[in-house]
């Protein structure tokens, strides 16, 4: 059946239509599938205990890892500096995935450009496309840095970015003094993470090689880490204008992935200047908001600055106060009076919604730092976190996460479980069912497998719209996530008790 | 139409046996192929009286894809019609030669190099490091495998690694071992030693290539040995061995041996000296040997 123009059905409803289904059951003839009956059983049986324990025997396949490839996070780091265009030196298809990730995410525009290698690039080196890539992206797009990154094509057969971009230089396709930090991000090797630290490095040691160290600025440096939420980097802004402390974030992309819309297209917009970015060695110190996304960013600095470099996650109450204190020390500032009224607020909304929250069984997966934030808050509401899923973890951390939840009477009956993926999460789900789930939009096959209401926070969250506009950082960042938490907890309580005269018999409101 | 390829450690002679042997079989009426799989392409100037043909990848660099050469570019016809194809690849030290042994291959097929023949006989670089090599031994291509080997120990260490390369591929796609080849470096009893590490390896030694400068003198004349001198005992040699591959129907699926029981045979031969021997000398440096 055509379409019809006045009421155009998306592909669930219109693969209803009686010739779909016809067709379908057709094409069931071919398929060799078992009988409706044996996929049941099947599938009930991928509950149980013993297929639990099936699926953590897994060693040679992965399903649904919560990680995205190195390539994601280094052309996320390029994006917060001024004027600089991300170049991926690998395939188009990979980028064009990058693009639409991002984009799908932060409902932006983001402007990504590759090397296109094909076959032939594959065989012969990819020099050629490099140099003519650098060309055409210098003249065309007019950019003030190029961040070069790679794809896995590239670093299977081994192309060498810097000797590449010397000859470009060399050969006149960009001037000698254009900045064009390099960083190799194979997607065989870490995730996301990994790819924005060796971006961010390679950036801030190419900016400030001619600058280098000329004695304090008086500024504090601070790295948000592959942090999608921008609300969080105006937040940090917004304190430091509190304390009135000059402040250089590394990098600021909030401007480019939340821009406002004034009817003019800026391929650029916002983002760190390279100036500014080139003092960095000059700071008095460097907070990192993700230990675990910036090592060796953290070690350049640290090498290089020779001031102290500092780790803090300013979520929920507590993470909160640690990082004022300790911005406050370091600077000696006293912390401003409008912090305590907000951390008054959210102490107050915290006590307000505890009786719901309070004893909640909650399993959660993500990014290091994301977990280590989301834990520390779970344990000041009383919330029970069960089970904690870190695809890309690492040994620190792990060891961070459970001396965490040792300290706590409510982390006593958590488990991190270091690189597994989200197949093994449902596994957990089912065995030792929890009240709530926090995770990125591909929780949603957890809630309809498990039936377990689902917090979005992470990423990529492409099925909710303007969560990363909102702050997660700071008291402000706390309330907002309380909120996202209780009233989740609400809806399904009401969702619940919504049977007439059933599970709905008393008066109520509240479920 | 049968695929064959000649494996063997680098320089043992592969290029050289495979384009005689091939002369030999065009002899007897066969319509052969030749593809060199190897960035050095030297596998056709025996038969091209050529330095080194233009090759399928030469040209996809120079068009800027594999899709505008065409084959008759590239095939080109030699000595008794046998038909010549090189891969070539990359300047050494960049890019992927595996991956360019791929694209040529897949060219080939997909422009029906393959119609009208007997035999593609593949002439394949003596280090199979990556998947790329091991092409011809995948599906669909080469189903025998010959492997060239003499009675030194690296030539026999690198003929039981082909054989474990192609057991790799044996229950999937089909490919059997045809068997050993040994061209002679006059190593002692280098017939009864190839004899023993082909029963090892489940195959036979199918022929002896004894040693002969003439291969040389036809080399330095860019020819092979039939067409240089015909009527010599080394041409009747390659003669022998393009019969017996002709004939051959005794393929079989390797069973590659260890290093231990390899070292074991060298040892049984003489190559190599006892372990238990030996034990007071190894790590041991001339100073500390020396007679006090």
């Amino acid at each position: 059946m055509p379409q019809d123009i006045q009421g155009i059905k998306d592909h669930a409803r219109l693969f209803q239509d009686p010739e779909y289904q016809a067709l379908l059951q057709c094409k069931q003839t071919f398929e060799d599938r078992p009988p409706l009956e044996e996929v049941a059983r099947v599938a009930e049986w991928t509950k149980s205990w013993e297929y639990r324990e099936k699926n953590f025997q897994r060693e040679a396949l992965t399903i649904n890892p919560a990680k995205a490839c190195q390539p994601l996070g280094a052309i996320f780091a390029a994006a917060g500096f001024e004027g600089t265009l991300p170049f991926v030196h690998g395939s188009q298809g990979c980028v064009a995935y990058f693009r639409t990730h991002l984009t799908r995410h932060f409902k932006e525009p983001f402007s990504a450009v590759s090397t296109s290698m094909t076959e032939d690039a594959a065989v012969f080196g990819g020099l050629k496309n490099l140099i003519e890539g650098l060309e055409n992206a210098y003249t065309l797009y007019k950019p003030k840095m190029i961040a070069v990154c790679t794809t896995c094509m590239a670093e299977v057969i081994g192309d060498d970015l810097g000797a590449f971009i010397t000859t470009a230089r060399n050969e006149g396709a960009i001037p000698r003094d254009f900045p064009v930090p390099y960083a190799h991000t194979p997607s065989f090797v870490g995730s996301h993470i990994t790819g924005y630290d060796n971006m961010l490095k390679a950036i801030l040691s190419t900016l400030t090689e001619p600058v280098g160290r000329t004695g304090s600025n008086g500024h504090i440096n601070v790295i948000p880490g592959f942090d999608t939420y921008m609300g969080n980097l105006r937040e940090i802004k917004r304190i430091f204008g509190l304390f009135g402390i000059p402040l250089t974030l590394l990098a600021d992309n909030s401007d480019y992935l939340d821009s406002p819309n004034d009817g003019t297209f800026r391929m650029y917009p916002g983002g760190t200047p390279l100036e500014v970015a080139a003092q960095c060695l000059n700071a008095e110190a460097t907070f990192s908001f993700q230990r675990y996304t910036t090592p060796k960013t953290l070690e350049f600095l640290a090498e290089a600055s020779g001031r102290p470099t500092l780790t803090a996650r300013p979520v929920g109450i507590r993470g909160t106060d640690e990082f004022l204190m300790q911005l406050s020390r370091l600077t000696g500032r006293p912390i401003p009076p409008e912090l305590e009224i907000e951390r008054g607020r959210a102490v107050d909304a915290f006590t307000d919604s505890q009786a719901w929250i309070h004893g909640k069984r909650v399993a959660l997966y993500g990014d290091p730092d994301l977990a280590m934030g989301l834990l520390s808050l779970l344990l000041e509401l009383g919330a029970e976190p069960v089970h904690v899923v870190v695809t890309n973890s690492n040994e620190e951390f792990e060891t961070e996460a459970r001396a965490l939840l040792a300290s706590s009477p409510y982390g006593q009956g958590a488990t991190v479980w270091g690189g597994k993926d989200l197949w093994h999460l449902r596994s957990l789900m089912f065995t030792e069912p929890v009240d709530l789930l926090i995770g990125n939009s591909y929780g949603k096959y957890l809630w309809r497998d498990t039936g377990t209401p689902l917090v979005r926070i992470g990423y990529p969250i492409f099925d909710r719209h303007h969560l990363h506009r909102y702050p997660t950082y700071g008291y402000v960042g706390a309330l907002n996530l309380l909120n996202w938490l209780v009233n989740t907890l609400l809806d399904e309580a009401d969702r619940r008790s919504i049977t007439p005269s059933k599970t709905d018999f008393s008066f109520d409101l509240i479920r | 139409m049968r695929q064959i390829a000649f494996y063997g450690k680098g320089g043992i002679g592969k290029s050289t046996t495979c384009q005689n042997t091939v002369a030999g079989m065009a002899e007897l009426g066969q319509r052969i192929m030749i593809v060199g799989c190897d960035p050095k392409a030297d596998s056709t100037r025996l038969m091209l009286h050529c330095k080194a043909q233009t090759t399928v990848l030469h040209l996809a660099a120079e068009r800027g894809s594999v899709e505008d050469v065409e084959l008759e570019e590239v095939v080109l016809t030699g000595y008794r019609g046998v038909r010549c194809v090189e891969s070539g690849g990359p300047e050494p030290g960049v890019g992927c030669a595996g991956r360019g042994i791929i694209t040529a291959i897949n060219f080939l097929e997909e422009n029906g190099a393959y119609e009208d023949l007997d035999f593609v006989c593949y002439d394949v670089l003596g280090d199979v490091v990556c998947g790329g090599f091991a092409m011809p031994i995948r599906e669909g291509k080469a189903q025998e495998i010959y492997i060239v080997c003499s009675g030194e120990m690296m030539a026999m260490y690198a003929a039981n690694n082909i054989a474990r390369g192609v057991l790799k591929y044996a229950y999937s796609g089909g490919v059997r071992l045809g068997g050993l080849i040994c061209n002679s470096r006059k190593v002692d009893r280098e017939i009864e030693l190839i004899e023993a590490l082909a029963e090892k390896l489940n195959t036979k030694m199918l022929h002896f290539i004894p040693r002969d400068n003439v291969v040389q003198h036809a080399e330095l004349r860019r020819m092979t040995v039939i067409e240089y001198s015909p009527d010599c005992n080394q041409a009747d040699e390659y003669r022998a061995l393009a019969k017996k591959i002709i004939n051959n129907t005794d393929l079989r699926i390797p069973t590659p041996i260890s290093m231990d029981e390899l070292e074991q045979l060298l040892i049984e031969f003489g190559v190599l000296d006892d372990d238990q021997k030996i034990a007071h000398l190894i790590g041991k440096t001339e100073k500390e040997l020396a007679p006090v």
